[in-house]
């Protein structure tokens, strides 16, 4: 079965996953997303490689931090930005994702940024462009259920080299709720491609997926012996809802096994940076303390995410990565 | 009325019930068999079918199909399969939990179709499970069993009930085993796939007990129980484990479990969405085995016929089920024939072994016996394509593949009810 975001020839057309994606491919959007880092610190934040396309924001699940990051690499790439906030819109009224689909395209679409509660769901519109013979038109995957984030993914792995020079030999450990995470999943596809040394997942089996070990990855249910040694130490975020129930008992038991400190990270290499994909529970899953300290990359994150976006957004536009 | 007799002649007569494989000729009076082989005495043929190179087999017996909502369209697709006695979940539009409802659904089959369709009516009222449903009227008004649908009562104490109830009354239980809140929320095998895919899952455990309550509750209770559409390898050894026992319980698989598995989700085809969810490589090929051994007697259809607004939507919001009941025959035929079982194996448990979980007289061909047939080309190769179905629900996750074995005539109650254009 041939991956659906790539063309006949292996070129990127759609960015659905981090999976799939060969080392020179991810190489190649974390370079392009460099050249774009000056762009933002520029007076003239713009560059008109997206000049004259439309750019359809398509959240059906509310996020607006995501989608803002979207829209402004869009905009920084000189595109018509529309933002649609599907879940007050036309599905309320009871239409289907795709016939929504095939209205905006008869509109123009030049890109869709598609986020969905439902894993697949940027699939199906892939699916569905290509049974029509829109190849023209690109998916951006902003996030699928528990599947993956893609650009999440992407910026994460930014970040990692920019402050890690390289993946070989580098122990990355993501601590919590790996079971919901698309987070979680989309840095493991590209952390294992790219050649990351070991990849740790930590939490209670309640949180952890059945047989994840068959991505490549390590279980650790204790915090100490997750961290030990690594270069890299993603917490993930820990829905509210999620935090009392069947899955956990509380927010402060799982602070007090899993919640990360500068205790615990002892454990990690001195020169360990830390990472969250925001938005962060402070004294939840993270210590206020660490969040604020020198270790924690978290901002920059979010400021190599806009490149990234901007990455993804052109190399798609501008045809294979 | 002057009688209509009709000679099949020429084909390959494959009766599983007897182990009968041999050419010869088939005479139907008055709709029921009058012999095999030998032509009976002073019978003068009305209409000759001529069943040269093909097979002619009882007409199957599909213990699942849900034809009600579109019984017409769905009783032609029917006999287009082969298929001429099928029993229909009560997990319906609207739900089969009232004997009026069942014996609408009778009816109307009666009046458009020589099908026989027996309903399975509702254990619990409006399959909520909490009160029990009125077995008894239900098999008065022609339901063949009671089930609860997909999976079993949240409370395990309506269970014990609905068992006591059923075995007083005789009223066979026909059950899909899956336990109510970890089948719940579940759209996919657990498994290192589904985590892949971030598809919240159905544990094999689910299944399994809910297998083991239901087998304890049956020794303690005597209820007649069937299990449809055991979906994992462990299923198969619980049944078996019981059937050792002494225990006089059935089993049945989908036919689509046979050749599926959970890697034919791809990249989250909602067309691959069942219920039970396709299982791992290892439950495919213990249901593979275990049909072949006799453990599960029957393999059905599972027909779920669905339209595009259910089924081209994302993964998760699909509704299960797909179309399935033209394709029985051929998807039971490569089972066979990728075990290398002879065809009066491959087409027992669609024909004697089903019509014996029903309890009913159907599935062979013997003398007395009522006329359903289907004549089919064992060697003719398709490929499924919406165009071709005549059921209502188009879509299913063997669209394009090539299949070999195709339903040609069907005879049911000794008319030709089907002859393929």
């Amino acid at each position: 079965m041939l991956d659906p975001q790539l063309d006949a020839d292996g070129n990127l057309i759609h960015l659905l996953s981090t999976e799939g994606l060969s080392k020179e491919q991810l190489t190649r959007l974390l370079d392009t997303g460099a050249s774009f880092i000056g762009v933002s610190d520029r007076d003239m934040k713009k560059v008109p490689l997206l000049r004259g396309k439309s750019v359809f924001n398509l959240f059906f699940e509310n996020s607006t931090r995501t989608r803002t990051t979207f829209e402004i690499a869009a905009k920084r790439l000189s595109a018509d930005v529309i933002n649609l906030n599907m879940s007050t819109s036309s599905t309320a009224k009871g239409e289907t994702l795709l016939d929504t689909v095939d209205n905006l395209c008869a509109m123009h679409a030049d890109m869709f940024v598609v986020r969905h509660e439902s894993s697949g769901a940027p699939h199906l519109i892939v699916d569905h462009l290509r049974r029509t013979g829109r190849n023209d038109i690109h998916v951006i995957n902003a996030g699928d259920g528990r599947h993956s984030h893609p650009t999440q993914g992407l910026l994460d792995m930014y970040t990692i080299r920019h402050y890690k020079g390289d993946f070989e030999g580098l122990n990355v450990a993501l601590i919590g709720d790996i079971l919901h995470s698309r987070v979680a999943r989309s840095d493991i596809h590209a952390l294992k491609t790219l050649g990351a040394a070991s990849i740790r997942v930590v939490g209670p089996q309640t949180l952890i997926p059945t047989d994840i070990e068959a991505l490549g990855v390590e279980v650790h249910r204790d915090l100490e012996s997750g961290l030990k040694d690594c270069d890299v130490v993603i917490a993930l975020r820990l829905q509210r809802e999620r935090m009392t129930g069947a899955l956990l008992p509380s927010a402060t038991e799982f602070h007090g096994l899993y919640g990360l400190t500068h205790e615990r990270l002892k454990a990690a290499k001195p020169d360990a940076i830390v990472m969250h994909p925001g938005p962060m529970n402070r004294g939840v899953e993270i210590d206020s303390a660490v969040a604020d300290s020198p270790r924690a990359v978290i901002l920059p994150q979010v400021t190599f995410g806009i490149a990234m976006r901007m990455a993804v957004m052109s190399v798609l536009a501008g045809g294979g990565a | 009325m002057k009688t209509h007799n009709i000679e099949i002649r020429g084909g390959r007569v494959v009766d599983p019930a007897s182990q009968f494989d041999d050419t010869a000729s088939v005479f139907i009076s008055d709709g029921k068999i009058a012999s095999i082989g030998q032509t009976p005495a002073g019978f003068k043929a009305d209409q000759v079918v001529d069943a040269n190179g093909l097979v002619v087999a009882p007409g199957l017996v599909d213990l699942s199909a849900r034809i009600a909502g579109n019984i017409d369209a769905e009783l032609e697709a029917s006999v287009a399969g082969g298929v001429t006695t099928l029993a229909c979940p009560p997990d319906v539009d609207p739900i089969i939990d009232e004997p009026e409802l069942a014996e609408r659904i009778v009816r109307h089959a009666e009046d458009v179709s020589q099908v026989r369709v027996l309903p399975v009516g509702a254990m619990t009222q409006g399959l909520a499970g909490t009160m029990l449903a009125e077995m008894s009227l239900l098999r008065d008004a022609g339901c063949i069993a009671v089930s609860q649908g997909r999976g079993l009562p949240a409370d395990t104490k309506v269970l014990l009930r609905a068992l006591q109830y059923a075995a007083s009354c005789d009223v066979p239980v026909w059950l899909q085993p899956a336990e109510y809140y970890l089948s719940k929320d579940g759209i996919a095998h657990d498994s290192a796939w589904s985590s892949r895919l971030g598809l919240s899952a159905i544990p094999v455990a689910a299944e399994t007990m809910a297998m083991q309550n239901v087998l304890s509750l049956a020794w303690e209770t005597g209820a007649r129980i069937h299990f449809t559409q055991i979906s994992s390898a462990e299923g198969v050894a619980l049944l078996r484990a019981a059937q050792d026992d002494g225990l006089p319980v059935t089993g049945d698989v989908a036919v689509h479990a046979l050749h599926l598995y959970e890697q034919d989700i791809g990249y989250f085809d909602p067309l691959a969405r069942f219920d039970p969810p396709l299982r791992g490589f290892e439950d495919r090929e213990a249901l593979r085995i275990g049909l072949a051994e006799g453990t599960l007697g029957a393999v059905v259809s599972a027909h779920t016929p669905r339209g595009v607004d259910v089924k081209r939507v994302p993964f998760a919001e699909a509704a299960p089920g797909a179309t399935g009941i033209e394709l029985l025959l051929a998807l039971t035929l490569a089972w066979g024939e990728s075990l290398s079982l002879p065809l009066r194996r491959s087409l027992l448990p669609v024909t004697a072994k089903a019509a014996e979980i029903l309890g009913i007289d159907a599935g062979q061909i013997a003398v007395g016996q009522r006329a359903d047939l289907v004549l089919f080309d064992p060697d003719a190769q398709w490929t499924v394509q919406e165009s071709d179905l005549r059921s209502a629900g188009k879509l299913t996750p063997f669209l394009g593949r090539t299949l070999q074995g195709r339903v040609m005539k069907t005879l049911a109650g000794g008319q030709l009810v089907y002859e393929r254009g």
